[in-house]
């Protein structure tokens, strides 16, 4: 049902952009039809795979380290509150520089390979999982706290056996997120300076006026970025798993 | 599950140690928020016995558990069981809410305390195993808990209870989420799978109080004090048909109410 409502959705939005295409006579440079970015997608996927693989290994690496990177910083906070006030609004201010504007200090840095694209997804993936995954560990229900105690828990034990599972939740929505903004992160990365990637074949393509192969590599991107997001979503629902049963009883 | 209340309570393990201890509280003082909740009060829990506290809400029973599980910290005035000073594990406390991990299955979760303090042996698991089993339970050791019914959830909370092995056990009105029918098996399984520890109910149904207290008590006032035991004839738990509680029913609401005796 899920599946059939978005295969005609996507057929319609395909149709009306074709017609007005065909109605208003826009030249292909400015907005080539959906026949003629497909017809660009077949003949040079070759070439387009080659570059989404890139695109792909930087979101996918950059959600990697970027996940447990901010879970650790989440930890470390919960665990030691000196580290909190320290680190909190160091993370916050480095959320108030956007990260476009680091892109290209990171390519100075780190270079034109997928280098500094990765590291330009993890700033962006970062804050979002830390943030959520400490929100979720500080929320545990206070009885819980209590009921630990009175069985003579160690914090330790509390934080492993309760807190953390406790906010796995809150981390799973906080994932999602990051998840949807990575692939912003790689392809700025790659539009600021790199020799491979979708990013890279956008601009290359643009600026050659081959604007049915730059629609063809959006396209790609998308799907890649929905792709990402639906197996990160079903991984979130196994690791939450208790949270689907009830829903399933209710 | 009447065959199950027919028998001896797997917990019955206390029979052959030392008698579960009195809790002796004395010259307890304690405010919060500028309020005196109590002040130099003075009550014990006999050992091995069902003691049932009642109270209007908000007169500081779930205060005077949490004083006698350690949960608040240091108080002024003294809680001593038997002379002793209390223990790191003197205490099990069984809340109004089940308090189960929704992430954990009903064994897991009856295993709860053991595994915080990482003591999971053999003995342990067959322990929940015959625990779980005397409860009807049998067949849901690996359910969620969103699977089960308010009733079996906090059958679950019980037995997590009883696997603390603790002599002394703070109940703060866990029956009272049920619904009458639910509850009143739930009592029966709890007096008889607790029987031989040092029980302290704090509720607020008076017919709970008198179906399963050797004595009972009324907290009122602030800072609160506690009356003279109210001791029925009978052994607890009392069937509801008990003549002791028809008769003690209307002055144990006058206690409640203020009236004079």
């Amino acid at each position: 049902m899920r599946w059939g409502r978005m295969v005609i959705l996507a057929a319609g939005l395909l149709l009306v952009w074709q017609v007005v295409v065909m109605i208003s006579g826009v030249p292909a440079y400015i907005l080539p039809g959906p026949v003629r970015v497909v017809r660009a997608l077949v003949s040079h996927s070759g070439t387009i795979f080659r570059h989404t693989l890139v695109t792909g290994m930087e979101i996918v690496a950059g959600l990697l380290i970027g996940t447990v990177f901010g879970a650790v910083s989440a930890l470390v906070m919960m665990a030691f509150k000196p580290v909190k006030r320290w680190l909190f609004p160091v993370l916050v201010i480095s959320q108030a520089i956007p990260v476009f504007a680091l892109a290209p200090l990171l390519v100075l840095w780190f270079g034109y390979g997928i280098g500094s694209k990765i590291v330009m997804a993890v700033l962006i993936i970062f804050f979002p999982v830390t943030a959520a995954f400490y929100d979720g560990l500080r929320q545990t229900d206070s009885e819980w706290l209590e009921l630990a105690r009175v069985m003579d828990a160690s914090p330790l034990a509390i934080l492993r056996y309760i807190r953390i599972p406790a906010a796995l939740p809150a981390f799973a929505s906080g994932l999602r997120v990051a998840t949807a903004v990575a692939p912003i992160g790689a392809v700025v990365g790659e539009w600021v300076g790199a020799s491979r990637g979708l990013g890279f074949y956008m601009l290359h393509a643009n600026a050659r006026m081959q604007t049915d192969r730059m629609f063809a590599a959006l396209m790609v991107l998308a799907a890649l970025a929905l792709f990402l997001y639906a197996s990160v979503d079903r991984i979130m629902i196994r690791l939450v798993y208790w949270q689907n049963e009830a829903e399933k009883e209710t | 599950m009447n065959a199950t209340i027919s028998q001896p309570g797997p917990a019955g393990n206390h029979a052959g140690r030392k008698p579960a201890p009195a809790v002796v509280m004395d010259k307890i003082s304690f405010s919060f928020s500028g309020t005196r909740i109590f002040k130099n009060l003075s009550f014990t829990v006999p050992g091995g016995q069902w003691t049932c506290l009642l109270g209007p809400s908000g007169s500081g029973k779930s205060t005077l558990l949490r004083i006698i599980s350690g949960s608040l910290g240091p108080v002024a005035g003294t809680v001593n069981f038997d002379g002793e000073r209390r223990n790191k594990r003197g205490t099990a406390w069984m809340a109004q809410k089940d308090l189960l991990l929704p992430w954990l299955t009903v064994a897991e979760n009856v295993l709860l305390g053991a595994r915080l303090r990482g003591e999971i042996t053999g003995r342990v698991h067959s322990r929940a195993g015959s625990l779980i089993e005397a409860a009807g339970l049998a067949g849901y050791e690996n359910r969620l808990p969103a699977a089960l019914s308010g009733g079996m959830r906090q059958r679950v909370a019980l037995l997590r209870t009883l696997m603390e092995d603790c002599p002394v056990i703070l109940m703060d009105e866990p029956f009272s989420a049920l619904d009458a029918l639910t509850r009143l098996k739930l009592q029966d399984l709890a007096a008889d799978l607790v029987a031989g520890a040092t029980v302290l109910l704090v509720t607020h149904d008076p017919l709970e109080a008198l179906r399963l207290g050797h004595r009972i008590h009324v907290m009122t006032g602030r800072p609160a004090t506690i009356d003279e035991a109210l001791v029925p004839a009978s052994q607890p738990p009392r069937r509801p048909d008990d003549p002791a509680i028809a008769g003690l029913y209307a002055s144990l609401l006058d206690r409640l109410t203020g009236k004079p005796q």
